[in-house]
């Protein structure tokens, strides 16, 4: 069964998961918001930056994350010269680096459910007395609701199966960056193939009932709005 | 008064619209598809962006140099094309919606809209259970259940087929008859324009070509309207009595008393008719032994040349004006001009409401 190092790897994976899709969230719904709605000249040049991690390989980015955030870098140094020390090879570092790594996942769900939103029903509720910040809750958000349950799922598993970043940036400290990816890569290495495989089996699992969920509300979403 | 001065760019077209108009009663914006109906109620809405202008409500700026009122501080009931329902919310709340955020809503006001648009059977259902016409009714007690200071309709009839149009048509008129708010309402059908307006605004290729009363705009020889076969003058009247033997019914209008068939329309309830031109005849002596019913005493105002053998009159009936389409050589053989004494007979007349 699972052991000690196990268990901490997986509280690890499932805490930074979790810190990760809820600061994606946050940050990933104002972000979607604005590109669904702006005429911004340079609008595709931001819509690259953010899937750019959708292709380069996650090595690529956790090594530009360790040069920025480790301790020569200029974060870093910025961090240690305001009294702090460095994130790289932190919890914290770690969470930074997956929030970068998941964000294409769930800012690209989001836009698409809000450009589907439209324009009229959003001018509807302004007609109704509903200022910006209110229609945005009442009407939007609610309209996107499936658009919120594909990203937290895809931000979620997502952040869960990174590995190149990671290992980059992480230095599976066991407790602290020790997450699941990785200690499935050191039982292989170890010729532990039982504890690899029980890992690996509960990932593949997980991942598949995360992704049915996703397609089962969807498909329940989009019945409903068939009807009308 | 509703004072207007707006201009506004769009990719391949502008809209420049002055005008002012009553801040009560029904006016139509007409015009053809592309003439910037939607436009301008949008701009009055405050929908519209890069536009700039002065818009002034009744005692209220709404846009100057220095001011931009947005939309959700107007205080405007909108009715989309199509509805607009919120498909998220069930009928209720899509009307609660409104009400949640606009003060001093009674619950007595609500019953009074959910009455005159009788969706009472219809408030618990989702929006995905209504039928087209269903929908508008729910879009316009929405919209009213805020108390606007203005309604706004957008083609409210236009995405509905004949028999719903005929479902919401006499929704409309109890707005008209029984609402003190005044009503903006777009539309490219002159049934509907005849229908419902006081006031006509028309608008083409994003300019106001007219202004003014419907009737008055009818009838004037400047616009297009007063031209062709298909020329038609309204007179707004009031059922005063029937005569039972023969099906018939009696309405007063400022020139006199029509006689009409019954549509069992009560006494004191008013009525619009609508004469088109080719159905009135002149003559110079009143006649006598004749079958047509609906003769009055009339002065000519104005003649108009039509193409080829017709002239188009205008008649006054007291203050009441009247379109007749007659031969040039009848106009010859009567020797009309204006100001000359005639007779006009009323072969057939539509009752619109």
């Amino acid at each position: 069964m699972l052991n000690e190092y196990d268990i901490s790897a997986l509280l690890v994976t499932i805490k930074l998961a979790s810190v990760t899709t809820a600061i994606l969230i946050l940050i990933g719904t104002p972000i979607a918001w604005w590109l669904s709605q702006t005429r911004f000249k340079f609008k595709a040049v931001i819509e690259a930056i953010i899937a750019l991690p959708l292709i380069l390989p996650p090595t690529v980015l956790g090594f530009y994350l360790l040069m920025t955030l480790g301790t020569n870098g200029p974060l870093g140094n910025l961090l240690e010269s305001l009294g702090g020390s460095s994130i790289a090879f932190t919890f914290t570092g770690l969470v930074v680096g997956s929030v970068i790594y998941s964000l294409p996942f769930v800012v690209q769900p989001l836009q698409n459910a809000f450009s589907s939103v439209g324009k009229q029903a959003m001018e509807v509720a302004a007609t109704l007395g509903a200022s910006k910040l209110d229609r945005f809750f009442t009407v939007a958000v609610p309209l996107a609701r499936s658009g919120f349950i594909t990203a937290t799922v895809l931000g979620f598993a997502h952040t869960v199966g990174e590995f190149g970043v990671v290992l980059m940036i992480g230095g599976n400290i066991p407790g602290e960056t020790g997450v699941l990816s990785i200690a499935i890569y050191d039982h292989v290495e170890s010729m532990e193939y039982a504890q690899a495989h029980l890992l690996a089996g509960g990932l593949l699992v997980l991942s598949f009932i995360m992704l049915l969920i996703v397609y089962v509300f969807n498909r329940h979403f989009s019945i409903m709005r068939s009807d009308s | 008064m509703i004072e207007c001065k707006i201009k506004i760019k769009l990719d391949s077209f502008i809209l420049d619209a002055n005008f002012s108009i009553p801040d009560r009663g029904v006016t139509v914006i007409f015009g053809p598809s592309g003439s910037g109906k939607t436009t301008l109620l949008r701009a009055l809405a405050g929908l519209e962006e890069n536009q700039n202008g002065y818009l002034k409500m009744g005692d209220s700026i709404w846009q100057d140099e220095e001011n931009f009122v947005l939309t959700h501080k107007r205080r405007i009931g909108y009715v989309f094309q199509d509805a607009a329902l919120f498909d998220h919310l069930n009928v209720q709340d899509n009307l609660d919606y409104g009400i949640k955020r606009s003060p001093n809503i009674e619950k007595a006001f609500i019953e009074s809209i959910i009455n005159l648009l009788d969706i009472k059977i219809l408030l618990n259902r989702t929006t995905s259970q209504l039928s087209g016409g269903e929908r508008q009714r729910i879009a316009i007690a929405r919209a009213l259940l805020i108390k606007p200071k203005i309604l706004l309709m957008d083609e409210p009839l236009s995405a509905l087929d004949m028999k719903r149009k005929q479902e919401i048509l006499p929704y409309l008129d109890a707005l008209h008859n029984d609402l003190d708010i005044p009503v903006i309402y777009v539309t490219h059908s002159p049934e509907e324009a005849s229908r419902l307006a006081d006031h006509l605004l028309l608008l083409d290729n994003g300019k106001v070509i007219g202004s003014g009363p419907i009737n008055t705009m009818l009838t004037r020889f400047d616009l297009p309207m007063s031209h062709g076969k298909e020329a038609t003058s309204l007179i707004d009247a009031i059922v005063v009595g029937r005569e039972k033997e023969f099906d018939l019914m009696q309405l007063d209008f400022p020139g006199g008393q029509f006689t009409v068939p019954d549509n069992s329309l009560e006494v004191n309830s008013s009525v619009r008719l609508r004469v088109s031109a080719r159905d009135v005849s002149l003559t110079k002596e009143k006649q006598i032994g004749t079958s047509i019913l609906n003769i009055f005493p009339a002065i000519v105002d104005e003649l108009s040349v039509e193409g080829g053998a017709q002239i188009m009159v205008r008649l006054k009936i007291k203050e009441v004006t009247l379109l007749a389409l007659i031969t040039r050589k009848s106009a010859e053989m009567l020797n009309l001009q204006n100001g000359v004494k005639v007779f006009a007979q009323i072969k057939s007349v539509a009752i619109l409401s």
